[in-house]
C-alpha cells in the first residue's frame, strides 16, 4: 500500500540509528460526511483484490448507564435478524461470498468488520447485506433470549479465570462510580434485567449516522468508496451523535484488594486511570512508558521481574487511551509463594522510574525502536485500517502518521520524567491480587 | 466469522493451524486477474552448500520483511522425562552466545525498530524477526550467531526455567480447558509423542537440566535442520547472498534419525473425566484420522478439511446453525483438524453446553452430526459455500507476510514441500460429496475415539473480596 495509494507527499526522516536517509511514506487518509453526516474515512490499497470495512458506532459499554452488558448485547444482536432475513439467511449470504464479517463491543466503541473480495459479485451484495444489519435490525425476541443466555455462560466462564477476574476488580477499583468501571459483558444480575426493549431503545438512539465512523481500506477508488460509505450510512436515522461522557475522577489514596481463587498463580494488577485519545501527554507518555513496561522483554519491568529473577512469564505496563481517560495498567502473574516479593519489585520499579525518569540510553532505545518499526504499524491493510478507525473514532488529527515519527523523536528525558512526575501516581494506585492463599 | 465480542469466554475457536487456506490462482481468475504482478511474485528456492534450507518471497507492498529460522525439532521429537527440553531451549536461545551476551539479542532487534519472538510447536521451533526491509542483515547475522553459538550458562537456565513454569501455570494449569486439552491429548495418543504437551509436564520441568540442553541444542540445532524463510520487500538474490554470508560458514552436522513412533491401533472409545474448580463444563471428542504426512489416499485430508467447515468454523456452519442457535445445547463450538501435521493427528470436535446443559447431551448431539455426516451425503450447495470461504480467505491471507512465511515455514518444517500451498485450492476444489461421506465412514468411528469432559468442582472461597487496606500492607 505504500508504493501505489500514497500520495505525493514523502515525510523524510533522517535516521539516526545505521542507515542513510529513509524516505518512508504513510498513505493520505481521504476524510468525508455522508449526507446524513457519518463520517468517512478511506485510503485505497490496490495491490491486492481485498475491501475492508470498519463501522464504529459511539455506542460502547459506557452507554449502558444502569442496564450493564446492554452495549455488548445490542453489538451482538444486529447479524439475528434484519429485514427479511433471518440469522440463518444473513449466516449463509455472508458465507456463500467468502465474506469475514465480525462484531464487537468495547467500551467507547461498538464496532462491525467486513472482509470481502473487491470483485463486484462479493463486494456489492456483501455491503447490501451489511447496510441491511446497520440499518434495519429486527432484534428477533427468541434471538435476544438465546443471546441473553450465552452471555450469562461467558460471564460465568469469567469466573474461572483469575486474569478475568482481576481485569473486571481493576477496572471497578479504577474507576469507582464512572461508567468506565464496569465490564462490557455486564454481570449476572444486569443481564438478566435485559428487556428485548432496552436493545431496541439503544438501538435506535445510537445506531445512527451522526454517531458513526465508517473506515474503509482497499482496492476501490474514491468514488466507488464514497458510494459504499452512502450505502452503509444512507440506510440509517441522522439522529444525534452520543453525549459527552462523564469525566474521570482519579482515586486520591492507594486501594488494595484481594481475591481469592483457587489458582496456582496469583495474577496482580496495578493502575489508576491514564490518558485519553489526543491527550497533551499522550507522545511523552507513551515513550516512557516503552521504556517502563511496554517493549516486550527489552523493558524495565519484564527486566526486573522476568529476566533478573525468574518470576513471571509477562510483566508489563500500558496505557490503554480512551476517549475518557482510559487505565494505566502493570501486570504480572507469579506462582502464589512468590506474591509478595513479586509485587514488591513492581512497585519499587514503577517508583524509581517515575522518581528518576528514564536514562539517556534508555531513551534513545526506545525512540529507534519506535520510529524504526514506523513502517511495520502499517505493513498491511487490516493494520492500517485499525489505525484509520481509531484516528476517525476519536477525532485525531488525519496527519496523524505522517508526524507519528517526529512526535516520537522530539520527546526529550525532561519531558518523560515531568509527564509521569504530573500524571503517575504510584502512592494512589488501585492494587488487586488474585489467587491461591500463600 | 465468529462472534468474537469482548467477553473471550465465548469459547475461542481453535485456531485451525494455518489450514484453511494456501493460494491458487488459477481457480481465483476473475478477481485474481486484476492483480498487479507485485502482489503475486513467485517463490525463490535454494540450499546452502552446508544444507541449509533457504525459501523467500517477495511482497513489495511495505518497506519490510519478515525473517524467520525453522528447525525441525518440537516437543514430537521428545522422548519421556525430558518433555518440554524444546521450549526451554528456545527460552535459552535468548540467553547470550560468546558474541552477544544475554539480553543482547533482543536489545539490538529493538533498537534497530524490530519485532521479534519464537514458538514452539509439535512438529517445529522457529524463530522470527520483523523489519524495516534495510535491517534484514542485522536479523541474519544475530540467527546464524545464535544457531552454534549459543553459551547455555546455568545461572541463565535456573531463572528461565522458573519463567517457563510460571508460563505453564499461567497456560495450563490455571486454565481449566488447557488443562483438559493436555489430559485429552495424554488419553488420546498411547504411544504417539504426541501424547506430551509442547510446553512439558511440570514434573519433567522440574528436574530439567542444563545438560538435557545441552544435548538437545547439539543434536539439532544445525545448517542442514533449518529452514530460513524471508518474505516482504527483498530481491531474492541478495537476501541468498546475506544467506550465504551469514549461515554459510556454519559447518552441517549429523543429525539423529528419529524413530517412527506410529500410534498404536486403538480398539474402542476411551474416556476420561478431568475435575478441576471451574464453572462451565467442556467437552472434547477426537478421532484418529490421517494428515498428508500419512494418507495413503490423497485426497483423504482435503475431504476432513472440507467436512470440518462443513460442521463448524462459520455462522452458516451446521454446529453453529443447530447446535447453538436453533436448538440450543451448545454455547460455542469448534473443530480442529491439522493436516499439515508431522505424524498422525486427530479430528478434534469441541464444545461448551448451553445453560441448563450438560456435556453429556452436547456429547449425544454432536454424534449426531457425526452419524449424519457417516450416512448422508452433504448437499453440494454447502459443500461450496465452505469451498468459498476457503478460496476468499486464500486472497485475505496475503495480506499478511507473516502469515505467508508460516506457511511456507510450516510445510518446508514438517517434511512436505512449500509448493503443496499453491496445490491447496486445487485439491478442494476436486472433493465430491461422496468423498465426505467416504472419509466420515471411514475415519469418525467410535473405536478411534477418545472423549474428554471436563467436570467442574467448585470454586471455594471466590466471594470473599476485601478492599480498603493500605497498600503497604502487602509488603
Amino acid at each position: 500500500m505504500f508504493n501505489k495509494s500514497v500520495a505525493n507527499k514523502c515525510l523524510v526522516f533522517i535516521s539516526l540509528i545505521l542507515l542513510t536517509n529513509i524516505c518512508l511514506a504513510s498513505p493520505t487518509i481521504q476524510h468525508w460526511t455522508t449526507d446524513n453526516g457519518a463520517r468517512v474515512y478511506f485510503v485505497p490499497a490496490t495491490e491486492l483484490p481485498i475491501v475492508d470495512v470498519q463501522i464504529i458506532f459511539d455506542a460502547g459499554a459506557a452507554r449502558d448507564g444502569d442496564k450493564s452488558g446492554l452495549a455488548l448485547l445490542t453489538n451482538a444482536m444486529l447479524p439475528e435478524g434484519a429485514g427479511d432475513m433471518d440469522a440463518n439467511t444473513i449466516a449463509e449470504r455472508f458465507d456463500n461470498l467468502g465474506v469475514q464479517f465480525t462484531n464487537s463491543a468495547r467500551r467507547d466503541m461498538s464496532v462491525y468488520k467486513i472482509r470481502s473480495l473487491s470483485g463486484p459479485e462479493q463486494l456489492n451484495p456483501a455491503m447490501e447485506i451489511l447496510a441491511t444489519i446497520l440499518a434495519s435490525a429486527t432484534i428477533p425476541e427468541n434471538a435476544f433470549k438465546r443471546e441473553k443466555n450465552r452471555l450469562l455462560i461467558g460471564i460465568e466462564g469469567q469466573k474461572q479465570s483469575p486474569g478475568a477476574i482481576a481485569g473486571k476488580a481493576f477496572y471497578k477499583a479504577v474507576y469507582g462510580s464512572h461508567p468506565y468501571s464496569n465490564m462490557p459483558s455486564g454481570n449476572e444480575k444486569s443481564v438478566k434485567a435485559l428487556k428485548r426493549k432496552d436493545l431496541v431503545d439503544f438501538y435506535n438512539q445510537y445506531y445512527v449516522a451522526k454517531n458513526a465512523v465508517i473506515s474503509i481500506v482497499g482496492d476501490l477508488d474514491r468514488n466507488k468508496a464514497a458510494a459504499l460509505a452512502e450505502l452503509l450510512a444512507g440506510k440509517l436515522k441522522s439522529g444525534e451523535h452520543a453525549a459527552k461522557l462523564p469525566d474521570v475522577t482519579n482515586p486520591t489514596k492507594a486501594n488494595l484488594t484481594r481475591i481469592n481463587h483457587p489458582s496456582t498463580q496469583t495474577h496482580v494488577l496495578v493502575g489508576q486511570p491514564g490518558i485519553k485519545r489526543g491527550d497533551a501527554d499522550y507522545f511523552t507518555l507513551y515513550v516512557g512508558n516503552h521504556i517502563l513496561g511496554g517493549n516486550g522483554l527489552v523493558s524495565r519491568l519484564s527486566n526486573e521481574i522476568r529476566e533478573k529473577r525468574g518470576l513471571s512469564y509477562s510483566a508489563y505496563s500500558y496505557f490503554s487511551p480512551m476517549r475518557k481517560p482510559g487505565p494505566f495498567q502493570i501486570g504480572l502473574q507469579t506462582k502464589n509463594d512468590k506474591t509478595d516479593e513479586a509485587l514488591k519489585v513492581l512497585r519499587n520499579t514503577v517508583t524509581d522510574f517515575v522518581d528518576k525518569g528514564p536514562t539517556k540510553k534508555e531513551l534513545d532505545a526506545s525512540k529507534k525502536n519506535i520510529t524504526g518499526g514506523f513502517a511495520l504499524r502499517i505493513s498491511s491493510n487490516k493494520k492500517l485500517l485499525e489505525y484509520i478507525a481509531m484516528i476517525g473514532f476519536y477525532d485525531l488529527p488525519l496527519d496523524y502518521l505522517d508526524n507519528f515519527n517526529n512526535n516520537i523523536q522530539s520527546i526529550t528525558l525532561e519531558q518523560i520524567k515531568d509527564a509521569f512526575k504530573r500524571r503517575v501516581h504510584p502512592d494512589k494506585m488501585v492494587t488487586i491480587i488474585v489467587g491461591g492463599a500463600t | 466469522m465468529s462472534r468474537n465480542q469482548e467477553n473471550m469466554y465465548f469459547m475461542r475457536k481453535f485456531i485451525r493451524k494455518y489450514a484453511l487456506v494456501r493460494l491458487t490462482l488459477t481457480l481465483l481468475a476473475p478477481t485474481l486477474l486484476l492483480l498487479t504482478s507485485t502482489a503475486f511474485a513467485e517463490v525463490h528456492e535454494f540450499k546452502l552448500d552446508n544444507g541449509m534450507k533457504v525459501v523467500i518471497k517477495q511482497d513489495h507492498r511495505a518497506p519490510v520483511v519478515v525473517s524467520q529460522v525453522w528447525y525441525k525439532v518440537g516437543s514430537s521429537y521428545e522422548h519421556s522425562g525430558i518433555t518440554g527440553v524444546s521450549h526451554v531451549l528456545e527460552h535459552m536461545m535468548f540467553k547470550g552466545t560468546k558474541k552477544f551476551p544475554a539480553g543482547e539479542f533482543s536489545r539490538i532487534i529493538s533498537e534497530n525498530g524490530g519485532r521479534e519472538n519464537a514458538f514452539t510447536g509439535q512438529d517445529y521451533t522457529a524463530y522470527f524477526q520483523q523489519l524495516e526491509k534495510n535491517r534484514l542483515p542485522i536479523a541474519m547475522e544475530l540467527e546464524a550467531d545464535r544457531m552454534r553459538g549459543l553459551l547455555l550458562q546455568p545461572e541463565e537456565f535456573a531463572k528461565e526455567v522458573k519463567v517457563v513454569m510460571e508460563e505453564r501455570r499461567m497456560r495450563t494449569d490455571d486454565k481449566p480447558r488447557a488443562l483438559t486439552y493436555e489430559h485429552f491429548n495424554a488419553t488420546a495418543f498411547v504411544n504417539s509423542p504426541y501424547h506430551n504437551p509442547i510446553i512439558g509436564w511440570m514434573e519433567d520441568l522440574k528436574s530439567l537440566q542444563i545438560e538435557d540442553l545441552r544435548t538437545w541444542y547439539d543434536a539439532w540445532y544445525s545448517p542442514n535442520n533449518a529452514t530460513l524463510v524471508v518474505v516482504g520487500d527483498v530481491d531474492p538474490q541478495a537476501v541468498l547472498d546475506l544467506a550465504k554470508k551469514y549461515f554459510g560458514p556454519i559447518k552441517s552436522r549429523p543429525v539423529p534419525t528419529l524413530k517412527p513412533q506410529r500410534e498404536i491401533r486403538q480398539h474402542g472409545v476411551r474416556r476420561v473425566t478431568v475435575k478441576v474448580p471451574a464453572k462451565l463444563p467442556y467437552i472434547l471428542m477426537g478421532y484418529k484420522v490421517p494428515v498428508i504426512n500419512t494418507t495413503k489416499e490423497q485426497w483423504e485430508p482435503y475431504a476432513l478439511e472440507l467436512l470440518a467447515g462443513v460442521l463448524d468454523g462459520s455462522n452458516s456452519a451446521r454446529f453453529e446453525k443447530i447446535l447453538i442457535r436453533e436448538k440450543q445445547i451448545a454455547t460455542s463450538t469448534s473443530i480442529s483438524y491439522d493436516p499439515y501435521s508431522r505424524i498422525q493427528d486427530m479430528f478434534v470436535i469441541a464444545g461448551t453446553p448451553a445453560q441448563g446443559v450438560n456435556a453429556e447431551k452436547l456429547e449425544k448431539a454432536f454424534l449426531k452430526h457425526v452419524n449424519d455426516a457417516r450416512t448422508n451425503l452433504v448437499p453440494l450447495e454447502e459443500l461450496d459455500r465452505v469451498r468459498a470461504q476457503l478460496k476468499a480467505s486464500k486472497v485475505f491471507e496475503l495480506d499478511s507476510i507473516f502469515y505467508q512465511a508460516m506457511q511456507i515455514g510450516t510445510l518446508e518444517t514438517v517434511g512436505l514441500r512449500w509448493k503443496l500451498m499453491d496445490e491447496y485450492l486445487d485439491q478442494i476444489e476436486k472433493i465430491t460429496p461422496q468423498q465426505l461421506l467416504t472419509v466420515a465412514k471411514k475415519y469418525l468411528h467410535n473405536d478411534s475415539l477418545t472423549i474428554t469432559i471436563l467436570d467442574p468442582l467448585p470454586l471455594n472461597n471466590i466471594a470473599q473480596a476485601h478492599t480498603g487496606e493500605s497498600s503497604n500492607n502487602v509488603q
